[in-house]
């Protein structure tokens, strides 16, 4: 895989930047379909979630938390269920087709946490989280962020296996079975939901910090003087 | 090496990238509230689609050993109006109807005369929970045969003491676990548990499971999907 780069020039100034096409096609628009159909399906599964808010029995019931119908999206159980369902679809052909994708055009290389990317965890984490200096850029992405996409994709199959062991505990009755049963797919699911939020959380910190140049790239593919670049 | 380009082309490549990403703006459909109910439906019946779809009917449902069994107490009574809607026990017949080749009301006796099975398996609410029982009763393609069903039709339609109905697609009813539930923990139906007749079809969800029979038909077309898919449930809801 070789990724397009450009020069640009300025006619009226002659000033010169670079720029390089980090995002092909394929995977922009699966990122913000699937933003969308992520979106809907937290919002429609919290919903659902309402109509039984308890990981334990019916009788007695223990309410583990009364999630705000504000924060929720299908009005009620049937409806969020509507959503649920629907969107699913979507979530699921953005999912197979940006694998696929990165499978047959070698562009996974970009974000795949492969082996000799562990000893470059630490350095990056202590840069963002404890001050340490910035190890120097040589790719689009640094070894943290491969294992946080990385792990973003696990979690999106592991969203769907959890969810198809809740959908068809019996037809699915191996998945369920791996899960310890279908009480305890629910639970795996909402908890897999979680750790989906919370990589989005800091998929959006990342994206404040690394400014205007960075957003844009996941709208037009063409990231502006990217650090990696040498000069 | 690099190619290179001026500014305005570069403003003009970013510009095609941009309008490229139109597809996306397609999922607006489901924010105009006159898409978003028809398409709501169609994501629904597609999923009802690709259920019938992984249906097996030689896939049995898990069974549980006794042990597991939630005692009766635990067992929620759910109803949609009334916990007991006063069916008169000595009187009732199961009324039977449509595509088959001995209408006519089936009184209990008759129906408990075909070989009774007992299973232990989990009923799941739509809700989220769910908990494991014990059922008894006649397995339903032995009473669709005792009928003279013509199981090639689609669907059996039934109804309840309580104004409640339900449909069932015709692999599931012939599902070697679906029963025409009259015991539960191996004593009769009790009143709030829909005596003296009730559906208990293992592979599908708790709102399929109608209570307090009264009447079964065979059919083609359905007067409704039941009481809560024509509210918007799914209609196949298969487990």
């Amino acid at each position: 895989m070789s990724t397009r780069a450009l020069t640009i020039e300025d006619p009226k100034t002659g000033e010169v930047t670079e720029a390089v096409y980090e995002h092909p096609y394929i995977v922009r628009l699966c990122h913000w379909v699937n933003t969308v159909a992520l979106f809907v399906l937290v919002g429609s599964g919290l919903q659902i979630f309402r109509a039984f808010p308890s990981f334990g029995a019916k009788i007695p019931e223990k309410e583990l938390l009364n999630w705000p119908k504000a924060f929720a999206l299908g009005g009620w159980l049937g409806g969020a269920l509507q959503w649920h369902l629907t969107f699913m679809w979507i979530y699921i052909a953005t999912g197979v087709l940006y694998v696929a994708y990165e499978w047959f055009s070698g562009n996974y290389r970009q974000i795949l946490f492969v082996r000799r990317d562990i000893r470059g965890v630490w350095p990056m984490a202590r840069h963002y989280f404890f001050f340490g200096a910035k190890p120097p850029v040589t790719e689009a992405y640094n070894p943290l962020q491969k294992l946080a996409y990385t792990s973003a994709i696990g979690l999106g199959v592991l969203s769907l296996l959890t969810g198809l062991a809740v959908w068809k505990p019996i037809q699915f009755s191996w998945l369920a079975w791996m899960m310890g049963g279908f009480h305890l797919a629910r639970l795996w699911h909402f908890a897999v939901m979680w750790a989906i939020i919370a990589f989005v959380f800091g998929h959006l910190v990342m994206v404040v910090l690394h400014g205007w140049n960075n957003f844009i790239s996941m709208w037009t593919g063409w990231k502006k003087n990217p650090e990696y670049i040498e000069r | 090496m690099a190619e290179q380009k001026n500014t305005k082309t570069f403003k003009s490549m970013n510009r095609r990238e941009l309008f490229k990403l139109a597809p996306v703006l397609a999922l607006g459909a489901f924010a105009t509230p006159k898409l978003r109910e028809p398409l709501l439906e169609e994501g629904l019946a597609f999923s009802d689609w690709a259920s019938a779809v992984l249906f097996r009917q030689g896939h049995m449902a898990t069974t549980f050993d006794d042990s597991e069994v939630a005692p009766l107490e635990q067992f929620y009574v759910n109803t949609y109006d009334v916990d007991d809607p006063n069916v008169d026990l000595a009187a009732w017949t199961l009324e039977v109807k449509g595509a088959v080749k001995h209408p006519g009301n089936y009184p209990l006796w008759q129906i408990q005369t075909l070989p009774k099975f007992t299973q232990n398996t989990r009923h799941i609410c739509v809700e989220g929970w769910d908990v494991i029982g014990r059922f008894g009763g006649a397995r339903l393609s032995d009473f669709l045969n005792m009928i003279g069903a013509d199981t090639s039709a689609r669907y059996l339609y039934l109804e309840c003491a309580d104004d409640y109905y339900e449909s069932l697609d015709m692999a599931t009813a012939m599902h070697p676990q679906s029963l025409l539930c009259y015991e539960m923990y191996d004593h009769p139906l009790t009143r709030e548990h829909g005596a003296p007749l009730r559906l208990r079809i293992p592979t599908k969800i708790g709102y399929k499971q109608a209570k307090y029979l009264t009447s079964l038909s065979v059919t083609n077309l359905l007067r409704g999907k039941g009481y809560w898919e024509d509210q918007g449930y799914s209609e196949f809801y298969g487990l």
